[in-house]
């Protein structure tokens, strides 16, 4: 083998080994372990739904930066004290505003949010049932069949 | 092309009325300002309190030394204090104490009362998610205006002075 063809693979190899070593540091942002699997399932729960507030784009769980730090910590501190998820939720909500939660509650700011994707699809049905209708009649007026002459005639119309 | 014209104008109004970008409101706005008790710079034997200061109002600047903005706000802040229209309170915020005397001494202490923010519980009271940001409090200890960003003459002018009671403005 030359040197040509072992490279490539001395690299692949090394950026496998290089990834295999990184990895782990991607998910161990947050080490934080409750006490009882279930309030461990809860905090993992509301940390991936609450936004870092400085990053933004990033929630809670995967944020690496000090704020984000701090608040998971307060997400523990909380459940630990035997809040529910919503009264954490409220907790966050009352300091940061309802921009913290990736799934914004409904409320009267938000309840165009929630309820714009039902009015556009009853629209969209209208605007379907009324097309449909439509064609129904077209047909139902058109009591002469289409033959088998007329049809290329259509066709070249068309 | 209605749908088009429909877009255009939810668009357009979204534009014209989203905030300076990336300013979150606050909902604190109109609530009582979280209460806090915080050993002071000056002197960390003894505490900076939220409930010393109702009575008047007050800026809440949340601050720290590694925070590069807050050096770009500093000289704002020294003509705020200068103006006599209300006193500063220091937030310093995940500091180093060392660091932040020295900061203060370099540049000028525009506070009365630097409160200390070690564990940075208090910011998190207060929704802080950046550095630097000023809370206005007023007299009932109620938040009355917050501003994220480093303080500007602009900011100080249209937004700080107009909010303050007549007798507390006049005399800037």
């Amino acid at each position: 083998m030359s040197a040509r063809t072992i490279l490539p693979a001395t690299l692949v190899a090394a950026l496998v080994l290089a990834s295999a070593l990184v990895a782990p540091r991607a998910w161990a942002v947050d080490p934080t372990e409750l006490p009882d699997a279930r309030l461990q399932a809860r905090y993992l729960a509301l940390t991936h739904e609450l936004r870092c507030m400085q990053c933004q784009n990033e929630t809670l769980a995967d944020s690496p930066v000090d704020l984000a730090a701090d608040l998971r910590r307060e997400v523990r501190d909380l459940l630990l004290q035997g809040k529910s998820d919503d009264e954490v939720r409220t907790w966050m909500v009352a300091r940061y505003g309802d921009f913290i939660l990736f799934r914004p509650r409904f409320s009267v700011r938000t309840a165009w949010l929630w309820l714009a994707p039902g009015v556009a699809l009853l629209i969209g049905f209208g605007v379907c049932w009324r097309i449909v209708r439509g064609r129904t009649a077209l047909v139902d007026a058109d009591s002469d069949p289409v033959g088998e002459e007329q049809a290329p005639a259509r066709d070249a119309r068309g | 092309m209605a749908v088009f014209v429909a877009l255009v104008v939810v668009l357009a109004i979204g534009i014209k009325h989203s905030p300076q970008k990336g300013i979150i409101l606050s909902p604190l706005i109109g609530k009582p300002a979280p209460p806090f008790t915080l050993p002071s710079l000056d002197d960390p034997a003894r505490t900076v309190a939220s409930q010393e200061l109702k009575g008047r109002w007050y800026l809440l600047n949340v601050w720290g030394t590694w925070c590069v903005e807050c050096r770009a706000e500093h000289q704002m802040l020294l003509e705020a204090r200068d103006t006599h229209a209300l006193p500063l309170i220091g937030l310093d915020w995940k500091d180093d104490d060392a660091r932040a005397r020295e900061w203060l001494a370099q540049l000028g202490n525009p506070y009365e009362a630097v409160a200390l923010d070690h564990s940075g519980n208090t910011a998190v009271d207060y929704g802080v998610y950046g550095a630097p940001e000023t809370f206005l409090i007023n007299d009932q200890g109620v938040v009355v205006y917050k501003y994220v960003g480093p303080l500007t003459r602009e900011v100080w002018v249209k937004e700080i002075l107009p909010r303050l009671p007549a007798r507390a403005a006049a005399s800037s």
